[in-house]
């Protein structure tokens, strides 16, 4: 291809790069007269070359063009949607032309005529319009359904696409590459000007040399930081930090702006909103935000489908938001940010939301689940379907996103990049996509740890501080549950033992099971944050930081979820690279199964339970289930505050009340006072204690007594009379200090005014009642207890009227089940709803239960779960909680 | 590299045995041993030998993986051909030796015993598999040579790192 030719198509591809957004922001913007200039600069020069090139296709379709522009220049009136359409078509048809000419050189067989004859009608039509002195648009905006220009988005700054696209308008290169690879599909094409295209696998091969350049430094570092080397460490130093710019240099390569990702999106929006005669605004923040091209290249599809379903699914028909009273103008904002080694990017629409029925409808019609499965679920995993194959929720195929795409192809291309997606929707609010992939930068800095033996790498930017434990220090290990835990300012940190975890053997194999803190050993717990949430990582060293490579693990080893790569240190040993989100992912669900795998309460004497033993006020031995226990705090005494004659501490930005177990109690002095934190919703109670003694795993048989007094009864727990405290009772105590003795006055969702929801609770354990029933009372019910389905049916046989059942499945004499069928054999109580708490929730009894008539099942061991349901079922059945 | 000899022919004619076997062409393999047994595998498929070397353990790895070593700045798996076998475990400190091999566009070292020699052999030489060979060996087996004094089998490495692969998924 001849040279001249070859840098007037880098040039041309370049500025069409930039006139769809361009044109986008004229079409809001008519009377802009300097976008219109540059537009038409594009045309004209590329008509003009083409003359002097003797390319007469790419000319006459660029003159037709040039010609409509023109009339803009003399009527601004004349930017309809339907004319920039019709531009768009023109650019198109050149990006097409010059996309040929790259592969070929010449110029292919193409027939523009339709396209030429329809940009001269309308300039035509446009100075017919002009001589008239009309400056009104030429057609009716309505015929194409799309808004005039006029009074295209009123009461939207006309220069927010406009600074979206600004912000995100890549540069020259950029663009470049972009609108190359557009016109020459599956074709490398060679058009630049302002920069050199450099093959992708000549920039990976400089990569791993610079990778292992970055290895050679570190391990002459290691040499001469034993050495006094005198004359040569100038050049080393020299060398080192050389080798870092350039591995920096090298690295930024393969980084492009999101916005590249983005450029083409406000051009597709601008069309849908054309197509659908919707109002469409897309707002684009965060462009800037870097990431690797090849994460970029994976992303580009799905975010381009996300934005086309808002547009087309989410966003309503103006008349449809007219009526819902939202503005007309539908808003699709798209935010992408950093967070801890991750790229976050949300795809927000102010629309409908997603239909709950009708995605029900669709997963029972599509044969994904029965409608007893979706019973089950919760709303949120019902809108996760719309990830699952073979679902779309487009009652019609349309021509904009029923393209056989659907979100599970989105969802597979963002996990294939080790990505996540999630999604949140509120009917009538919108639907929030939040898409989070990796960065994965080839070379990260890793601080390297040390246990049983082996050394480990941790990528140091999900590392907030290193704790050192030393058996006597300012730090211990407590245990809640058998799960490990540090206090670390005031917060509780959960700790995963690496030994534990990776199954190290070693002498001291024995790990932290028994107590970290009893071997009076020294270990090290490193800080780790994964998104929000922070995680502690036992460790027995922690040796130095290093820049390293990471390299991808071996095939046999990648099932492992707790590496995310492996590299080779400065001494030339190979270490593995810790992930700590596969950790905490890891962590977190075993954590979950084993306090479910604890025995729910009181079901069966012979269980076992887990309980927290602490002391206060006297010597007595007391204890609380730890599933009722927030958390375990050590409250600094001085920010404890006095409020109304009763004590106060602020906590997450709430008045935690402080109560005492006895009148003999007396709060520190100084220092830090231990309190058990019980919440119940938003409302926190702090329970103070002289000290946590233990947690036990032990049967409880209880000694039941007189309630009331804040003590259930006694139990002997590892052969010592304990007392079980009754936490309602200081849930209620503590708000009932606070305001104005109206147990539950403070919560948000109960209406006073009304009448209290009254609840029926059925249950054979007398222990679990009175354990249910307080928190069920604070939480706005009125709680009637019944002791078995006899009793229960007594209740109903005496007339008494209740609004919702909760029940026990397994119980002596009249079971959950006969009970259900009792109550919905006619009578009093046919049309309450009625909820099954249970320990035992196999799939056969909810199928049972669901015929015996109970709506919803929530196990006893996430009782914490009961409020939420209640809510939700109160409200499907018209009432309020 | 530890290759005893690098030119099979050389070894063949030393030993004289097989150069007028029963017909058919010549094949050459690496020889190694693992236990008592002699396995040969073709010398298309060795990439390399090395000495012993400095091996990273992978916590929770499938047990037929030894660890991980850097040869020359590439981190490869290495695989622990006893434990494949089905054999005991070596002795702690037992020397042993590794031959690297490409499958499938990664490397594996294959930690073995010793490595022996390379030799050429006549097809004619080539049997199936015994019936009576173990299930899980067959797998792996591409036939059986007669040496002289020996019994070699033909490792195949695709069927036996795809094992291990597929039991790790599990």
């Amino acid at each position: 291809m001849d040279d001249l030719l070859q840098e007037f198509l880098a040039e041309a591809s370049e500025s069409l790069g930039l006139l769809d957004g361009e044109l986008v922001r004229l079409e809001d913007t008519p009377d802009d007269s300097e976008i219109l200039g540059n537009i038409f600069r594009v045309f004209h020069t590329i008509k003009g070359t083409c003359g002097f090139l003797n390319l007469p296709r790419l000319e006459k379709v660029a003159h037709a063009g040039e010609d409509l522009l023109s009339t803009f220049r003399d009527n601004a009136g004349l930017v309809t949607p339907e004319a920039v359409s019709l531009i768009l078509r023109c650019v198109d048809a050149i990006r097409a032309l010059i996309g040929a000419l790259e592969v070929s050189g010449a110029e292919p067989e193409a027939d523009h005529a339709a396209l030429i004859a329809d940009l001269k009608a309308a300039v035509a039509a446009g100075e017919a319009r002009s001589r008239s002195g009309n400056t009104e648009p030429a057609s009716e905006p309505d015929a194409g359904g799309a808004p005039a220009p006029a009074d295209a988005q009123p009461e939207v700054g006309p220069s927010k696409v406009a600074a979206g696209a600004a912000s995100t308008a890549p540069d020259p290169a950029k663009a470049d590459r972009e609108a190359a690879g557009e016109a020459t599909p599956g074709h490398e094409g060679a058009t630049s000007s302002m920069t050199i295209r450099v093959n992708v696998e000549v920039l990976e091969s400089l990569i791993t040399l610079v990778s292992e350049l970055v290895l050679t430094r570190n391990q002459l570092l290691q040499l001469a930081r034993n050495k006094d080397n005198g004359p040569a460490a100038d050049g080393f130093q020299r060398l080192s930090r050389i080798t870092t710019e350039l591995q920096e240099g090298v690295m930024k390569t393969r980084m492009q702006p999101v916005g590249t990702a983005w450029a083409k999106l406000p051009r597709i929006v601008r069309d849908l909103s054309v197509e659908t005669g919707k109002k469409i605004e897309l707002k684009m923040n965060g462009g800037e935000a870097e990431l690797d091209r090849q994460i970029l290249e994976m992303i580009r599809d799905p975010l381009t489908h996300m934005v086309r379903n808002s547009a087309d699914h989410g966003i309503e028909p103006r008349e449809v938001r007219r009526a819902a009273g939202k503005p007309e103008t539908g808003t699709i904002t798209l935010n992408a940010f950093h967070e801890g080694g991750h790229i976050i990017i949300e795809i927000a629409d102010d629309g409908r939301g997603l239909d709950i029925a009708r995605i029900r409808d669709k997963i029972v019609e599509r044969g994904l689940a029965t409608a007893a499965e979706l019973d089950r679920l919760t709303e949120q995993q019902i809108r996760d379907f719309i990830f699952r194959a073979g679902f779309s929720t487009a009652e019609t195929v349309t021509s904009v996103s029923g393209r056989g795409v659907g979100m599970d192809v989105v969802r597979s291309n963002v996990e294939k990049i080790g990505g996540v997606i999630e999604l949140t929707s509120e009917p009538g609010k919108g639907t929030t996509f939040t898409v989070k992939i990796p960065l994965t930068l080839a070379i990260v800095s890793a601080l390297i740890v040390g246990c049983a033996g082996q050394r480990f790498a941790i990528p140091q930017i999900c590392v907030r501080e290193l704790v050192h434990v030393a058996g006597g220090g300012a730090h211990r290990v407590q245990m809640v549950n058998n799960a490990p835990v540090l206090s670390l300012r005031n917060r509780l940190l959960p700790l995963v033992s690496l030994r534990d975890l990776l199954k190290l053997e070693a002498a001291e194999a024995a790990g932290f099971a028994g107590g970290a803190d009893k071997g009076g050993r020294d270990f090290y717990v490193v800080v780790a944050q994964i998104g929000s949430r922070l995680l502690g990582l036992i460790v027995d060293r922690v040796f130095d930081t290093e820049e390293i490579v990471v390299k991808p693990v071996g095939r046999m080893l990648r099932k492992i979820p707790f590496f995310s790569g492996t590299t080779i240190l400065g001494d030339g040993s190979v270490i593995m690279i810790l992930d700590p989100n596969g950790i905490a992912a890891t962590a977190g669900p075993a954590q979950v199964n084993r306090s479910e795998q604890t025995p729910a309460l009181a079901q069966g004497e012979d269980r076992r339970t887990s309980l927290i033993v602490f002391r206060a006020g006297d010597r007595s031995r007391k204890a609380v289930p730890m599933t009722l226990v927030e958390r375990i705090e050590n409250v600094d005494v001085s920010a404890v505050e006095t409020v109304n004659g009763g004590e106060v501490v602020q906590y997450r930005s709430h008045m935690m009340p402080l109560v005492s177990v006895s009148p003999g109690f007396s709060r520190r002095g100084e220092g830090n006072q231990p309190v058990l934190v019980f919440a119940d919703g938003k409302r926190t109670v702090g329970l103070m204690v002289d000290e946590i003694v233990d947690i036990v795993d032990a049967p409880l048989s209880v000694e039941l007594k007189g309630g009331g007094c804040g003590t259930l009864g006694s139990a002997i727990i590892d052969g010592k009379a304990t007392d079980l405290i009754d936490v309602g009772h200081y849930l209620t105590r503590g708000f009932a200090d606070w305001f104005g003795g109206e147990a539950g006055g403070a919560d948000d969702g109960a209406d006073k005014s009304q009448e209290k929801t009254r609840l029926l609770l059925v249950d054979d354990s007398a222990f679990f009642l009175r354990l249910m029933s307080p928190r069920l009372t604070i939480s706005g019910f009125e709680v009637i207890e019944a002791l078995g389905g006899e009793e229960a049916m007594a209740l109903h046989d005496r007339g008494i009227d209740v609004d919702v059942i909760v029940s026990d499945i397994e119980m002596p004499g009249m079971n959950g089940f006969a009970f259900a069928e009792a109550v919905h054999n006619g009578g009093r109580w046919s049309e309450v709803p009625m909820i099954a708490l249970s320990s035992r929730l196999t799939d056969q009894n909810r199928e049972r239960g669901r015929s015996a008539g109970f709506t919803s099942f929530v196990p006893k061991a996430r009782g914490d779960e009961l409020c939420g349901v209640l809510r939700q079922v109160l409200q499907q059945n018209g009432r309020a909680a | 590299m530890t290759i005893v000899r690098t030119s099979g022919t050389a070894s063949v004619t030393d030993k004289g045995i097989l150069t007028d076997g029963p017909g058919g062409g010549r094949r050459e393999f690496l020889t190694f041993t693992v236990g008592r047994q002699t396995f040969g595998l073709p010398l298309g498929a060795v990439d390399d030998v090395l000495d012993e070397r400095p091996l990273t353990p992978v916590p929770l790895a499938p047990a037929e993986v030894a660890g991980s070593i850097n040869l020359r700045g590439r981190i490869i798996t290495a695989i622990d051909v006893r434990r494949c076998l089905g054999m005991p475990k070596a002795a702690p400190n037992a020397a042993h030796m590794s031959i690297v091999t490409e499958h499938d566009g990664e490397l594996f070292s294959l930690v073995v015993d010793a490595v022996g020699e390379v030799i050429a052999v006549s097809e004619g030489f080539h049997e199936d598999n015994p019936v009576t060979l173990d299930e899980h060996w067959r797998g792996f087996s591409a036939g059986i040579y007669r040496l002289e004094s020996d019994l070699m089998v033909v490792l195949e490495v695709g069927p036996l790192l795809d094992g291990i692969e597929a039991a790790a998924g599990n």
